[in-house]
């Protein structure tokens, strides 16, 4: 029988549906369709796939036990490798690690692997979550700075190892950037609650309102703690720097989301944080937090919402999913255009924007085609809100208060591969070591640096 | 959860309370603040740190019922517990000896000038304090900021206590007599703030204010809370709260902070507070 050359499409909610609401916009693949997915699987001997995985999942294993209806042996096979299988299966960009290595690119669509995972873990959640083997404990202790994608990911791995390990936050709810950044219609928070929770039921123990850094220092938690890992994350918002941007209506990205996710403004008054955004959105930046904000905006009732960015499509750095999912609901792109200055009432309110027509260059040191400004194209748009969503650097608040740390020139910690600093006992990854990148990046930095801490714990004295 | 251990009534809009939070309490420093959620469906606010004991593992607020979360905090009573309080966030005072200092407090701003004046004194400075408040009743700390004061002074708008008018007046007066001012610092509304600047700012006279910006996390990851100081871009949760007073743009802090006046009025509304 010949192989289905595309993947089984997603069930989704319709666009013009789910503008109206923050319910996640996949609903998932039900059994029947899991299996038939699966079963378009080669099982490559060579399995590329798993060479595309920075957690290192044995994919055409799990796949196969899918094929065969083995849905328990397929969530263990998962679990052996990545703590946060749900989180994975919804935000990983697949198409560039393991589906975009899958031997069925060659004719045709690769097996939605991501779609796969996904359907594993809810399908666990919805059942009972398995606790797998936890090795005996070995008396040491580890303390864990910073409760996103890398800190849980090292911490259920260490605790897994039988370390006791113990979770420093300095919000008040657990997940970083999958609790604060990532919208709800995108990652249910109820998801990475769950996810948490499993961590949790490894033993580790998660301390909320501690900003490492102010209320107790990584030289303090050395003095208690046989090990430290920071993953504090690129949490530093980016600004355009042009003139305008403290006018009433111009938001950070990570101010917006915040305000959104983590503090459910969408549900203002029912929560008390309020946010507001008028009629008319423009989100600078195209990357897929860009998408995030251009998409809530239209959520929370925005008649128009543009993404402003100063490249072409081609050099747009959000996942084709995301850009796909914010053209089909109604994202207006306006491309090659720059903002240069942005313009308020006598209130200080926000009210247009001056921006640039662009033209493409030749390449500059990231490859992408450096944008160069049309002289004279300036043009004004009418907005109420601006969204910046330009990017993120690494938190200071960390690589500022650890004395001999070693720093790098963009703020970050400096680790070797598996998340060593330059001081003994003292482990980075995540954001915090690379700069801002993806969660699952992330993860694999945490998995890593959990090897690297068990190793140098071994190494120790008793 | 951290519990309220005491509670106060400063005056007709000012409370003051007494958390248990051990940690923050051993961290705290004069001119800092923290962050706290009352609930699970509340709001983060700033609040100055008004007083700690480390021993007791306490740290003191003083606020002002102004808007939905502070009225609502006004309503809990000793025994109560907070979801949410951590700190101590922001760069604590810089306590040394600059000789002699004039220490300004407006309103609810006379809390956090409290442990400031006090440290100050203790490391040997001449300590001239100015607080300042619409009427009488409105003031707060008169005891407790004059026994660590060299010179004491009352301003009420009203004039029902001290002098008639205002905080930067009694400044003037000062410099007008060729004291010599070797720092001044200025806590209150953004308006007082920005006079007591103009005043020193002939006379290049150091001039520290401290500032009360709309926040969200406090830890310097959203820019809610950012401010021009000398024309850069500045987080008060990181980089302050403390400002050279010289360099603030107070127009623009005063028109951030009325971002959500209108869904501050609606969530009180609502609330009926």
């Amino acid at each position: 029988m010949a192989v289905k050359k595309t993947k089984h499409p997603m069930p989704e909610q319709k666009p013009k549906d789910r503008i109206k609401n923050f319910n996640e916009v996949p609903y998932g693949y039900d059994e029947k369709t899991a299996i038939e997915e699966a079963k378009r699987c080669l099982q490559c001997k060579n399995s590329p796939c798993v060479e595309g995985c920075p957690v290192e999942i044995d994919i055409p294993d799990f796949i196969k036990q899918i094929a065969e209806g083995n849905f328990d042996k397929a969530v263990e096979i998962l679990k052996t490798k990545t703590n946060l299988p749900a989180v994975c299966g919804r935000v990983c960009p697949y198409e560039n690690q393991c589906e975009g290595e899958c031997t069925l690119l060659k004719i045709g669509e690769p097996v939605a692997i991501g779609r796969l995972e996904r359907f594993l873990a809810d399908y666990e959640r919805k059942r009972e979550v398995k606790i797998p083997k936890i090795a005996k404990p070995t008396g040491k202790k580890v303390a864990v700075v910073g409760s996103g994608p890398a800190g849980l990911t090292c911490a259920g791995d260490l605790a897994k190892m039988g370390h006791a390990v113990t979770v420093f936050e300095a919000l008040h709810d657990p997940g970083g950037v999958l609790m604060y950044g990532i919208p709800e219609f995108r990652l249910p928070k109820e998801i990475v609650k769950a996810e948490v929770n499993y961590i949790e039921k490894l033993g580790v123990e998660i301390n909320y309102d501690v900003v490492v850094g102010k209320t107790i220092t990584v030289d303090e938690l050395m003095d208690e703690y046989d090990a430290v890992f920071i993953g504090t994350g690129a949490g530093l918002p980016r600004w355009l720097r042009i003139p305008g941007e403290n006018l009433d209506g111009v938001y950070s990205a990570n101010e917006f989301l915040t305000r959104v996710n983590m503090m459910r403004a969408y549900d203002f008054p029912n929560f008390d944080t309020p946010v507001k955004i008028g009629k008319v959105v423009a989100t600078f930046g195209a990357g897929n937090v860009a998408m995030d904000c251009a998409r809530t905006s239209l959520r929370l009732g925005a008649e128009k919402s543009y993404i402003l960015y100063r490249r072409s499509e081609k050099e747009m750095p959000a996942r084709n999913e995301e850009i796909h999912h914010a053209k089909e609901e109604g994202v207006i792109f306006k491309l090659l255009t720059a903002p240069v200055k942005f313009f308020g009432d006598e209130k200080g309110l926000l009210k247009a924007v001056e921006c640039l027509k662009m033209k493409l260059g030749e390449p500059d040191e990231s490859g992408r085609r450096r944008p160069v400004p049309i002289e004279g194209s300036n043009f004004k748009i009418k907005i109420d809100t601006a969204l910046v969503a330009i990017g993120q650097s690494p938190n200071p608040l960390i690589p500022r208060t650890v004395k001999g740390l070693k720093i790098g020139k963009w703020g970050n910690i400096e680790t070797d591969e598996d998340g060593r600093t330059n001081i003994p006992g003292i482990f980075a990854g995540g954001d915090i070591a690379t700069g801002a990148a993806t969660v699952i990046l992330a993860m694999g930095a945490g998995k890593r640096a959990a090897r690297a801490i068990d190793k140098y714990l071994k190494s120790k004295k008793k | 959860m951290y519990e309220i251990l005491k509670k106060e009534v400063m005056s007709e809009t000012v409370k003051l309370m007494k958390i248990k939070a051990p940690l923050v309490a051993k961290k705290a420093k004069a001119g800092q603040f923290i962050i706290l959620r009352i609930d699970e469906k509340g709001e983060r606010i700033p609040l100055t740190i008004a007083d700690y004991d480390r021993k007791k593992g306490t740290v003191t607020v003083i606020f002002m019922e102004v808007g939905k979360t502070t009225k609502q905090l006004g309503t809990l009573n000793v025994g109560d517990f907070l979801l949410n309080f951590v700190g101590p966030l922001g760069q604590p005072s810089d306590i040394k000896k600059y000789g002699t200092v004039v220490m300004i407090g407006g309103g609810v701003g006379i809390a956090p000038l409290y442990p400031v004046v006090r440290e100050l004194k203790q490391e040997g400075n001449y300590v001239i304090s100015i607080l300042g408040a619409r009427n009488e009743k409105l003031l707060m700390l008169e005891k407790e900021i004059e026994e660590f004061s060299d010179e004491f002074y009352i301003t009420t708008d009203d004039g029902s206590k001290g002098h008639k008018g205002f905080v930067s007046d009694v400044l003037q007066k000062l410099i007008d007599e060729k004291k010599k001012i070797d720092m001044v610092m200025a806590i209150g509304p953004v308006i007082m703030m920005k006079v007591v600047a103009n005043v020193t700012r002939p006379h290049k006279i150091k001039t520290l204010v401290s500032l009360n910006p709309i926040m969200v996390d406090g830890t310097g990851m959203c820019g809610g809370c950012r401010v021009s100081v000398g024309g850069e871009t500045k987080f008060a949760c990181v980089d302050g709260p403390e400002f050279d007073g010289h360099l603030v743009d107070y127009d623009n802090l005063m028109l951030r902070n009325r971002r959500f006046i209108c869904e501050e009025e609606e969530a009180c509304k609502l609330a009926g507070v």
